[in-house]
């Protein structure tokens, strides 16, 4: 599940529950379509409800870097738990963008 | 003992509602060896990946496919997944299992299926041919867990809690 928050030029998705790639297709759409309809530079996906991420995750923060990219502006991921970071690293997304960690709410 | 000491085979359609319903169930039986969160949760990832696979990749052109996952849990905390397709096979093993190759790049596939299932895991051996499906085999040895390690030991490097003897949230 995604919900969505718009603050001055960021947009914040809260991505929650489990995502596979049963599940990515819908938050791509779902982040895709307010990316494009809101003059934003920077794209934060809030991974700290994700209760499992495969590397279906790491195609859709991919795909994610590509269009804000094209857009000119900036990915940032944050909070993504212990063992979702751990699939990070091993796809080097790192490179492509900002991970941080944020005080936990 | 550290021979079999369960086992359980299960096999259902490869669709992607069904890449949930796998990883539960593997998770829900190795968890009869009490493993560790961070444990349980690499090993559902594999889980995940390998049945995506055969969604995605072995099933692509053969609806109604089905999937066959057999767990084996051994005395010396040994978990042992084979999981198997009579999909349309890999033709080059080894290029398929380079991180970062795909073949289905528009449905933002990373590839990085075959590199999560061998980190996640101690050992990852795949058998296939074209035509034959896939073979794929598994295998992780889980960390012993003493008496004392419910109170000595509550939570992970990363600070994350730790499945122990009592309930946890």
């Amino acid at each position: 599940m995604v919900s969505i928050e718009i603050n001055s030029q960021t947009l914040t998705a809260h991505l929650s529950g489990d995502i596979d790639h049963h599940t990515a297709a819908a938050m791509r759409t779902e982040i895709d379509r307010a990316v494009k309809s809101a003059p934003i530079d920077k794209l934060i996906l809030d991974f700290s409800n994700v209760s499992f991420m495969d590397s279906s995750g790491i195609g859709l923060v991919m795909g994610r870097y590509k269009l804000i990219n094209e857009l000119g502006g900036k990915l940032i991921v944050a909070d993504p738990p212990a063992y979702i970071a751990k699939v990070m690293k091993l796809s080097g997304i790192g490179r492509l963008c900002e991970i941080i960690n944020t005080v936990r709410r | 003992m550290n021979g079999c000491i369960n086992e359980m085979k299960l096999s259902f359609i490869a669709s992607s509602e069904n890449e949930a319903f796998a990883r539960a169930a593997a998770s829900s039986f190795i968890s009869l060896l009490d493993p560790l969160v961070s444990e349980l949760a690499e090993l559902k990832t594999a889980v995940s990946e390998a049945v995506t696979n055969c969604v995605v990749h072995a099933y692509r052109d053969m609806p109604g496919g089905i999937v066959y996952m057999q767990i084996k849990l051994f005395g010396d905390r040994r978990v042992y997944i084979k999981i198997r397709d009579k999909g349309c096979g890999i033709e080059d093993i080894g290029q398929a299992m380079q991180p970062l190759f795909t073949t289905a790049p528009e449905e933002e596939r990373a590839g990085l299926g075959f590199a999560v299932m061998e980190s996640f895991t101690d050992k990852l051996r795949v058998k296939s041919s074209p035509g034959n499906g896939t073979v794929l085999v598994m295998e992780k040895v889980l960390q012993e867990r003493s008496p004392n390690e419910c109170k000595a030991n509550l939570s992970d490097k990363s600070g994350r809690k730790l499945r122990t003897c009592t309930p946890v949230r």
